[in-house]
């Protein structure tokens, strides 16, 4: 009965603001090369983070899964 | 007119409008209470929240205003990737939170949430009625959305009816009508069961496009290299101002922040039937910002494909502008047959959100308006009717706007929702995880942010220009009206919590526990 409290935060969750970072750093993106099959970098390179932020949310989902199972 | 493209589209509206009247029998539930009609019974799994909330937040307004900003701006339309891109880790962190308390207490909108845990009937109020005035352009925009996709077709829009005279968008009201009432009979599964749909025409058209398309001009390469040289990428800032990328970040960071502030976003993480749905589907509805990226990509093959110089698009390009650069391409690119899945997927693209969000505007209208101020006695099966009313009339004030508002830049008032409806940000996000917030500190808050951004909009020459320069030692930084007028929503929220918690030391109202967020 006793479940000790969860914690709303955990150091695995700041991976989730490396895509805001990336994204509003717009200076850093913000060019034509290198393009890829004729796409300026300011394009693919946001698309690619697409893929990316997904990639960040991926561990920090199964982190929280398994504490919450564990907790059950 | 082209019979086949007409026929086909025709063929998928009706296909459509028969699932719309289906889903009420689609995991039967009592449709006279509000949580079956309003959030389909808290039901919807993973795979149908993913089509549900895809078909609510990528909407007609992907297809026709994100390239048509491409098209005529170029890339600073692109803002719409980061920004889908930069919502969902927020969905992630915070909603299940949201989710979890709605569930507990039995709450249908964000301002049911903000009542019970400030106990504050005014800005729960103020929370509904933002909600409700942000949304209304955004169904317009819906209806722009299917309004061009129509007249792409080249169905006539002024229809001589025998008796009456010349009725105007006869084909849109005949589409709303149909919309109406099975969003009426149905509730939620109608937009949830049609999503399917939508999404499947969308991905069909879109992987379509953006194979077909670029092989015909040529590759990507000959596509860029048609573009404007200097709106290619942003321009670089000056010693005076920090310039378009300023806007582009400020403007991916507003929108992101205003989305799941939104009814219709909200409606639909709510309908889901646990808050491991609404986790996995932050992970996995980004396949749709996906689409959207490749979408927003038209609007530069449509400047490569020169469609604005061609004479039969000249009339469409004169009544809606940029925006109807998308179906130009098609009509250019596409066999006729094609066309007409093509414009099915815009059309039923804009009848999914336009109904998702009628019925969260008619949660807010039944739960925060009705119940707390005209009949707090309203039994559940009358909320569920007032609901429903309220629903027909969220979808005519919708009608009213398209037919009196110029919406030429359909995606500036979507933009303008945004600047509202972010000002509901401090009481329902930061109220997610602390109640030391004081009620009517909030409420100065979002005075203080309604004002200033409205007046930052309308100040600029009242042509709904929504980014303003912010003056920072005579450096000037452009910035998106929602995330300036925010800061100050949230100082001034901050800043009289603090004093009015010093001065009266009035315990917090909240009728919710720690325990109810898990």
């Amino acid at each position: 009965m006793d479940t000790p409290k969860r914690r709303i935060f955990r150091p695995i969750h700041l991976l989730l603001l490396i895509p805001y970072v990336a994204m509003l750093w717009v200076g850093s993106y913000n060019r034509l090369a290198p393009d890829l099959a004729g796409i300026p970098f300011f394009y693919w390179y946001q698309m690619l983070w697409i893929v990316l932020g997904v990639a960040v949310m991926l561990p920090v989902y199964f982190a929280d899964e398994r504490d919450e199972a564990s907790r059950k | 007119m082209n019979p086949t493209a007409v026929t086909i589209f025709v063929a998928l509206f009706l296909l459509v409008t028969v699932l719309g009247f289906v889903a009420a029998r689609w995991r039967r539930g009592d449709l006279n209470q509000l949580s079956e009609w309003g959030l389909g019974g808290r039901r919807f799994g993973t795979v149908v929240t993913w089509f549900l909330l895809g078909g609510d937040l990528y909407t007609a307004y992907t297809f026709i205003a994100v390239p048509a900003v491409l098209f005529g701006a170029g890339a600073s339309g692109f803002f719409a990737v980061p920004y889908t891109i930069l919502v969902y880790p927020i969905v992630y962190a915070i909603y299940p939170r949201l989710w979890s308390v709605a569930r507990a207490k039995g709450y249908v909108t964000a301002a049911d949430f903000v009542r019970g845990r400030f106990g504050n009937g005014t800005l729960a109020l103020a929370v509904a009625v933002t909600g409700i005035v942000a949304t209304m352009p955004y169904i317009a925009l819906q209806l722009v959305g299917m309004e061009v996709a129509i007249a792409g077709l080249g169905i006539r829009m002024d229809v001589p009816v025998p008796g009456i005279g010349v009725v105007h968008d006869l084909p849109l009201l005949i589409a709303f009508v149909v919309l109406a009432v099975y969003t009426y009979n149905s509730g939620l599964r109608a937009p949830a069961l049609i999503a399917l749909v939508k999404d499947a025409l969308l991905y069909i058209v879109v992987i379509a496009a953006v194979i077909i398309i670029p092989v015909e001009l040529g590759g990507f390469g000959r596509i860029f290299a048609a573009a404007d040289p200097k709106t290619v990428i942003l321009a670089a800032p000056t010693a005076a101002s920090l310039g378009p990328q300023a806007a582009y970040a400020t403007l991916a960071l507003g929108s992101t922040l205003a989305l799941f502030l939104y009814p219709h976003a909200v409606t639909g993480l709510l309908s889901s039937a646990s808050r491991h749905v609404v986790r996995r589907n932050a992970v996995i509805l980004p396949a749709y910002s996906f689409a959207l990226g490749l979408i927003a990509l038209l609007g530069t093959m449509a400047v490569a494909a020169g469609v604005k110089s061609m004479p039969q698009f000249a009339e469409g390009f004169k009544a809606f502008g940029n925006q109807y650069a998308v179906p130009a391409l098609f009509v250019h690119a596409f066999p006729s047959w094609f066309v007409g899945v093509a414009f099915a997927a815009i059309a039923i693209g804009a009848l999914v959100p336009a109904a998702i969000m009628s019925i969260a505007c008619a949660n807010l209208f039944t739960r925060n308006i009705w119940k707390e101020y005209v009949n707090p006695a309203v039994s559940p099966s009358g909320e569920a009717t007032v609901a429903k009313l309220a629903s027909l009339v969220v979808k005519a004030g919708a009608l009213f706007f398209i037919i009196d508002l110029p919406t030429k830049y359909a995606i500036n008032l979507q933009l303008l929702g945004g600047v509202l409806i972010i000002q509901t940000l401090p009481s329902v996000i930061f109220g997610l995880y602390t109640n030391k917030l004081n009620p009517w500190a909030l409420l100065m808050g979002w005075i203080a942010g309604i004002g200033s951004g409205v007046w930052m909009t309308y100040g600029a020459g009242f042509t709904i220009t929504t980014v303003v320069p912010i003056k920072l030692f005579g450096y000037a930084v452009p910035c998106y009206a929602a995330v300036s007028s925010l800061i100050l929503n949230i100082v001034v929220s901050a800043v009289f919590s603090w004093l009015f918690n010093a001065v009266l030391r009035t315990p917090p109202s909240d009728a919710t526990m720690e325990a109810d967020y898990a």
